[in-house]
């Protein structure tokens, strides 16, 4: 797990022993919920300290899951965008290729971690929301892996379409629970798996699928996905000697982006890019919650969110359905407010030209999501020095998208 | 000043009753229909009015109170009208406690102080937030205390004895027992354990307690005011809102009469 950090001044101590980073993060669940979520710090504590559950994790990571997976120099990319910069200039770009994972994202580190941590606790059931249904292929793959009974709660529109994942879900035994509340979409589907949760505490474990929710879940789901920046350190050093100038991941709830960052927090030479999704622009539809939102409660933890002036949840849009959510982890927030971390706005129409740019140049389909920190990258790399070096973490493979860009596109499948 | 909630529960206890406690949401169906509304409360027997301030994402509530936020939020409800609400129902009922229930998003958007602020000139007693427990008390609780407003505090079927203390730390005017581990509206628990969990916090606190979640009928009311302080019934008045709409007033007036009778016919009884 993550190394243990005393050191004052470290921005990789947080959170606080309230499950606080700085005035971010937090326990706000009801009353029914608190007894749990204690016990789960608890139990998280004493795993962290067992060396048989990292030996296990580790095992699974490797053997399973297929961890680790390559740290890749994208050349024809690198090649493409010193083609149209200035002389000099040109970051060289390499892509750390979570989408080799099994179950093709990077959830499944995540997930892997949590399943671990319900079969502490005694628990034989789990449920998780899902959004595009990655992470509930993930959990229901996890599942399917531990023997547990497994229910999926997803928005109903989300259940329309993405057919395909619906039926992975199911044949690994899951059980996909159409979600019809509110706007039927990622956020509902988060509410209703609080619901179930509640009514169901003394034999069911909620597998966040990203790092927010009530403390301790953004600490254990960065700490799970820390192991993207632990491999990108190594690799680094053993592909160029030195580490990389800059990060760029693309943040919806900000578990990728977070377990990529997080190692390298106090290498204050490595700069972070996060990369929001900003739809049809900040002043049309967007799931932007740092440029567009402001802070507030939702879903267990404080952040920033997409809100009204009377603090009602407004509706989130991107073309990317895993960033389609009004909040973003508490981590961020805080990294946000600190300067430590910069976060860019990228538009459906920006990210779906990466997603054809990357497939084109490298053979590579990035999911919607990572697309983002494609184009993002596509930005800033033209800007920097030919010397410099850019990790973009490809965080999913982009199968699942096809048929959402082919209909963005106005292509006949 | 004066403690409207504990006058109530005093002026109860004297009856040999439970105090009534029902809840609906402001501004369904609309904000013009929720005077006649919480009048009839009143009318109807009630002694405690609840006051739901809608939420987007009501995480904690059942299909009934969930449609409910959602029809209140469709006809435009803005925080401004539920403060208005309060001030005129204020004005109108001088002594029935008016307890403000909701989510913290909505309460704490303009800060905390604001909004203690606004209870106070409002005439709002209590504050009930579902998603602010004792851990994150800083965001509420000390503004609430200085305004002399009430925070109500829940404690439920996963409250364990070593958690209690935690619970009551800054809890005032009355303690919500939350009967079920679930959310609202949906099963009803086994009187034995209600009975059983009551028994327990009244040795921790002298605080009236309400039970709460899942009180439907008029039996199960009455059931209940034997051992509690207070009956809290919600979703059964909001199904009503949610059929009969901007005609919903008498309806209501009519179910609360027979919660109210049922709560006194108990006393009667007890007194014979």
């Amino acid at each position: 797990m993550t190394d243990t950090i005393s050191l004052p001044n470290s921005l990789r101590s947080q959170p606080d022993a309230s499950g606080h980073f700085g005035q971010f993060g937090g326990r706000y669940v009801a009353e029914t919920l608190m007894p749990l979520i204690l016990e789960l710090e608890k139990v998280y504590r004493a795993a962290k300290d067992d060396p048989a559950f990292e030996e296990e994790y580790d095992y699974l990571l490797k053997q399973y899951v297929g961890r680790p997976n390559p740290l890749y120099y994208a050349a024809r990319l690198t090649q493409a965008l010193r083609e149209g910069a200035p002389a000099g200039k040109g970051a060289k770009i390499y892509l750390k290729r979570e989408e080799l994972n099994h179950t093709g994202a990077h959830k499944i580190n995540n997930c892997i971690g949590q399943a671990l941590l319900a079969r502490r606790m005694g628990k034989k059931k789990v449920i998780a929301e899902t959004g595009a249904g990655q992470h509930g292929v993930a959990t229901a793959t996890v599942a399917a892996l531990f023997g547990m009974e497994c229910k999926i709660f997803m928005g109903a529109k989300d259940v329309e379409r993405q057919k395909p994942n619906v039926f992975r879900m199911k044949l690994l035994g899951a059980e996909v629970i159409p979600v019809t509340s509110g706007s039927a979409t990622l956020k509902d589907s988060m509410n209703d798996a609080l619901r179930h949760w509640v009514s169901n505490v003394h034999d069911t474990f909620y597998i966040i699928g990203t790092a927010a929710g009530p403390h301790p879940y953004p600490e254990l789901v960065r700490d799970f996905q820390s192991i993207i920046g632990k491999e990108i350190k190594t690799q680094m050093m053993e592909a160029e000697g030195r580490l990389p100038d800059m990060l760029i991941a693309p943040v919806g709830g900000g578990s990728n982006a977070i377990g990529m960052f997080h190692p390298f927090l106090d290498d204050t030479d490595v700069a972070m890019i996060g990369v929001e999704a900003a739809g049809e622009g900040l002043t049309g539809k967007h799931a932007a919650s740092l440029a567009g939102g402001a802070s507030g409660i939702l879903h267990g933890n404080r952040t920033y969110l997409l809100q009204d002036e009377d603090g009602q949840i407004t509706e989130a849009h991107s073309i990317s359905a895993g960033l389609d959510y009004p909040g973003i982890g508490p981590e961020h927030s805080w990294l946000h407010e600190i300067g430590r971390v910069q976060y860019m706005p990228i538009t459906d129409d920006e990210a779906l030209a990466s997603f054809q740019k990357l497939s084109a140049l490298e053979g590579i389909i990035p999911a919607l999501e990572s697309a983002h920190a494609i184009a993002a990258a596509e930005q800033v790399a033209p800007t920097m020095d030919a010397d410099k070096i850019i990790v973009v973490n490809l965080s999913g493979r982009g199968d699942k998208d096809i048929f959402t860009v082919a209909d963005a596109l106005g292509a006949e499948m | 000043m004066t403690d409207r909630m504990a006058t109530r529960f005093a002026a109860c206890k004297a009856q040999g009753r439970a105090a009534l406690i029902t809840f609906v949401t402001a501004g369904d169906p609309t904000v013009a229909a929720t005077p006649a509304i919480l009048d009839a409360l009143v009318e109807g027997g009630a002694d405690i009015i609840e006051l739901g301030m809608p939420f987007t994402d009501p995480m904690a509530d059942g299909p009934a109170i969930e449609l409910a936020n959602l029809r209140s939020l469709g006809s435009g409800t803005k925080t401004a009208h539920i403060f208005a609400i309060a001030t005129d129902f204020r004005a109108r009922h001088p002594d029935t406690p008016l307890v403000l229930m909701g989510y913290a998003n909505p309460m704490l958007v303009r800060g905390s102080d604001w909004f203690a602020d606004q209870c106070k000139a409002a005439g709002v007693d209590g504050v009930i937030c579902v998603d602010v427990p004792p851990e994150e008390d800083a965001e509420l609780g000390p503004a609430l205390r200085g305004a002399g407003v009430h925070l109500i505090r829940l404690a439920t079927p996963t409250t364990d004895a070593s958690r209690l203390p935690t619970v009551l730390n800054g809890a005032t005017g009355f303690l919500y027992y939350v009967s079920v581990a679930g959310i609202t509206g949906k099963q009803q628990a086994a009187q034995a354990n209600i009975e059983l969990a009551v028994q327990k916090l009244k040795a921790a606190t002298d605080l009236p307690i309400a039970v709460g979640f899942g009180v439907r009928t008029p039996e199960q009311a009455a059931a209940i005011g034997r051992i509690a302080d207070g009956v809290v019934v919600g979703s059964a008045i909001v199904d009503l809102v949610g059929s009969h709409g901007d005609a919903a007033a008498p309806f209501v007036q009519q179910f609360v009469a027979a919660l109210s009778g049922a709560l006194t016919v108990h006393s009667r009884e007890t007194a014979a």
